[in-house]
């Protein structure tokens, strides 16, 4: 087979791919091209092929199946629709993900239903829809339901504007649906009716969460469903669950490979206590298991037949104790990936260290954020402990009250792949306990020892340091998170002209001004977005960004928890798409 | 292969070397590049107290040069200060709720509340408050033995019928007590423990000293239990 000069140099291809391609004739045909080409998975790869040349963009774009839209305001549905014609699952990230922490004000927009309204006339045969941080409302879960016969998957992570009215519509109306999988979302619970909206013919069910909702759902109706689905793999129950029903489903689908319990603690007869044990020893596929809500020392030996093979134990919603953590995780030896509350404190992080040799990934969440008495979390020493025993950590998410520079410095020592790295020391500003320094030499440490250092979000006392640091060190940085830090515009400044990966920068309450501001004006048209609030920008200093980067979309609102009454929320962000059109009066687009 | 953190320290030693030098440990709300702010272990006058967001109703602030009259009240003011007394002292209530600070989904603050019942425990003389769920418990025998287990420098003696706690270390006696709903500090242990579930807003080891002026049934209009 000839290869074609210009899939072996693409700047030739790129200096005249139409005479390339029309002058030669193809060494494979469109199809055979396109169906290698759908052999591409990831988005990365799909990307690079479409720019070698003409021929390859468009066997690209037309075997295209899967597109992820990371800022639902970088490009519309329109020209989405016809660069891709044969899409049949959609990502699309929303707001901004200071939205998360109360930062953006309602009715900002991410509406699913301007896009809805596209994909029904273009993707009949939509599949799957994944959205995070988009408004959703019942109206639009039924035009979902009802336009898309062939509607299988759905995942909403972090949505507004919907109640579980819409989701009636969905189980009412998608005959072929596989996935329902509704997590953390503010919508309105009203009731649990929604899980008998279930047609009895309706088997195609293998993956249902709804953990996260609050209202009873009728058990019955859970049951017979979770009994005609015999493909359900994933079942995560909310907390109106209790252990002997959650008993009965165990027996029902004891292949489930991920797993939500609901609330963890009742009044158990010896009888039903053996029975929870069995039903446990008999789920050996478990691979993720989560929800424990209240659970107590009393009922969780039943789960240890279970966990033999789990890779992700969530507990971020158990308020466990450091014991209670040691006994369990004794059994979960092949662990990679474990959240907690800070309840387990640093003797539960010890236990950590001591059984869980594989483990990747750590998160700890704080039990009682906002809390201003002194209430016992983990300390640094947890850290360190997880850190001694678990070599191969990649990534952490750790909430604590005090913070050494010292013990960071060992930490990245002792595990040095970290991709992710999220510290967030509560008390804003705050230096090390131990030496009252800044904590500049611990995020330093960080960057100079984790060459894969992909995410960072820093916390604590920091000066420009901190920053000149990331600026040097860290080239492989993609999103870095800063907050109540740095002294000077030069932070920021060293940040946009230092990492060359940079793609999604986030900051609050930051000495930044409009000379930081402007210093990144070539490098936001690399990146996916820039957020800065309670910042030192003024409006003139957005206004000479729109202008001078047209192709950015610069959006300002004003600071309502500000005290001056002069600080501004700034959302930079490149899009195709040009300014928004559904932007409301609070939202003005430079 | 693995040595956690500094060898033969514990989370506990750790705890009670941090109480000997207050300033240290000392976590005070600030903006960046502030020094800590405030002193700890000052008494507080008036007009710092009635921010404090500790207990319920503050029936005892009358004002900080008063003399009480009603002895009660008086060990109850002076008892708030010293638990509080070791907290650096807070900056106005506006500056301490920062919005979407800490960065934690709303989804992820009522974890606490949705679950069973969780009360603060203050020991005097530590520098660090500790939460224990008394639905986990059934008992005053159970709840005691878990604060022993907390705070492990103590040993329970007697507890069922002296119910103190011995400290070893300094000799002292510590009195379980707690705040109840309408505020007012008992003796834990005489009323049933469902009750006192029920009731208890938060605990405090006291030392025996200063549990002189409460008696059990402190008010008698708060007096509900018929026996003990």
């Amino acid at each position: 087979m000839r290869a074609l000069p210009e899939l072996m140099d693409p700047k030739r291809a790129r200096e005249s791919p139409e005479s390339a391609v029309l002058s030669r004739p193809s060494a494979f045909p469109d199809e055979v091209l396109e169906r290698i080409l759908s052999l591409l998975d990831t988005h990365k790869d799909r990307s690079s092929a479409s720019l070698v040349s003409k021929a390859w963009y468009h066997a690209e774009r037309w075997s295209r199946a899967r597109v992820f839209i990371g800022n639902c305001y970088s490009v519309s549905a329109e020209i989405l629709v016809r660069r891709f014609p044969n899409i049949r699952s959609v990502t699309l990230k929303g707001k901004p993900r200071f939205s998360d922490f109360n930062l953006v004000p309602q009715n900002w927009g991410a509406d699913i239903h301007s896009w809805l309204l596209v994909f029904a006339e273009h993707y009949p045969s939509l599949e799957e829809l994944r959205l995070k941080r988009m408004t959703v409302t019942d109206q639009s879960l039924e035009f979902l339901a009802l336009k898309f016969p062939n509607f299988k998957s759905l995942s909403l992570l972090s949505c507004d504007g919907f109640s579980t009215d819409g989701l009636s519509a969905i189980a009412t109306h998608c005959r072929n649906l596989t996935e329902l999988d509704i997590q953390e979302n503010g919508i309105d619970d009203i009731s649990g009716n929604w899980l008998n909206c279930f047609p009895d013919n309706f088997t195609s069910l293998e993956v249902l969460n709804f953990a996260s909702l609050n209202s009873e759902v009728n058990f019955d109706s859970l049951e017979r469903l979770v009994t005609r689905c015999n493909l359900l793999r994933i079942l995560k129950v909310n907390k109106t669950i209790t252990l002997d029903q959650l008993q009965r489903l165990l027996v029902r689908a004891p292949w489930l490979t991920e797993l939500g319990t609901g609330s963890f603690i009742q009044e158990l007869t010896p009888r039903q206590y053996a029975d929870l044990e069995t039903s446990f020893k008999g789920c050996r596929n478990l691979q993720t298991l989560s929800g424990l809500s209240e659970a107590t020392a009393l009922y969780l030996p039943a789960l240890y037949p279970a966990c033999a093979n789990l890779t992700f134990l969530n507990l971020s919603y158990a308020a466990l104790q450091s014991e209670e953590l040691a006994r369990l995780l004794a059994y979960c030896a092949h662990l990679r990936r474990l959240w907690v509350l800070d309840t387990v404190e640093d003797k539960g992080l010890e236990a950590v260290g001591q059984n869980c040799p594989l483990l990747e990934e750590l998160r700890v969440f704080p039990s009682d954020p906002f809390d201003e008495e002194i209430v016992h979390g983990v300390t640094e020493l947890g850290f360190l402990a997880v850190s001694y025993g678990c070599r191969k950590l990649r990534y952490v998410l750790y909430f604590c009250r005090q913070m050494t520079n010292a013990a960071v410095a060992t930490i990245v020592r002792n595990c040095p792949d970290f991709t992710h790295f999220r510290l967030c020391i509560m008390n804003p500003g705050q230096p090390d306990y131990l030496t009252r320094e800044p904590m500049d030499e611990a995020f330093g440490a960080v960057v100079k020892n984790c060459p894969k250092l992909q995410r960072l979000a820093v916390s604590g006392l920091l000066t420009d340091l901190t920053f000149e640091y990331i600026g040097t060190f860290a080239k492989n940085l993609e999103t870095l998170s800063v907050a109540f830090a740095g002294s000077s515009d030069l932070g920021m400044q060293c940040v946009l002209e230092g990492c060359p990966k940079l793609r999604k920068l986030e900051i609050r309450d930051c000495p930044f001004g409009n000379k930081a501001l402007l210093s990144g004006l070539e490098k936001y048209e690399s990146m996916r977005s820039l957020w800065m609030s309670a910042c030192k920008i003024t409006m003139n200093g957005c206004r000479l960004l729109a202008r001078k980067m047209p192709r950015l979309n610069v959006e300002v609102m004003k600071d309502e928890e500000s005290n001056d009454g002069q600080s501004y929320k700034v959302y930079v962000y490149r899009s195709v798409a040009g300014p928004r059109r559904d932007a409301p009066p609070f939202v003005l687009t430079l | 292969m693995s040595a956690p953190g500094r060898a033969g320290h514990s989370p506990e030693m750790v705890e009670y070397s941090g109480a000997m030098n207050l300033d240290e440990t000392e976590l005070t709300l600030g903006l960046p590049g502030g020094e800590s702010r405030g002193k700890s272990g000052t008494k507080r006058g008036f007009p710092d107290t009635i921010d404090l967001s500790i207990g319920a109703k503050r029936r005892s602030l009358t004002g900080g040069g008063e003399a009480a009259k009603d002895p009660d009240i008086a060990v109850a003011e002076r008892r708030e200060d010293e638990v509080s007394g070791t907290i650096s002292s807070k900056p106005p209530a506006t500056k301490t709720q920062v919005v979407g600070w800490p960065p934690v989904r709303s989804f992820r603050k009522n974890v606490m509340t949705k679950s069973c019942k969780f009360v603060k425990v203050a020991v005097d003389g530590a520098p660090y408050l500790r939460k224990v769920d008394l639905e986990m418990y059934s008992s005053y025998q159970q709840l005691l033995a878990a604060l022993e287990g907390m705070f492990s420098c103590f040993t329970i003696r007697k507890y069922l019928k002296e119910r103190k706690l011995m400290d070893p270390a300094n000799g002292g006696e510590y009195v379980p007590t707690y705040e109840d709903k309408d505020g007012d500090w008992m003796l834990v242990g005489d009323v049933p423990w469902k009750m006192f579930v029920e009731s208890c807003k938060r605990l405090r080891l006291m030392k025996g000293s200063e549990a002189v002026g409460l008696a059990p049934r402190a008010s008698a209009s708060t007096c509900t239990s018929s026996s003990s």
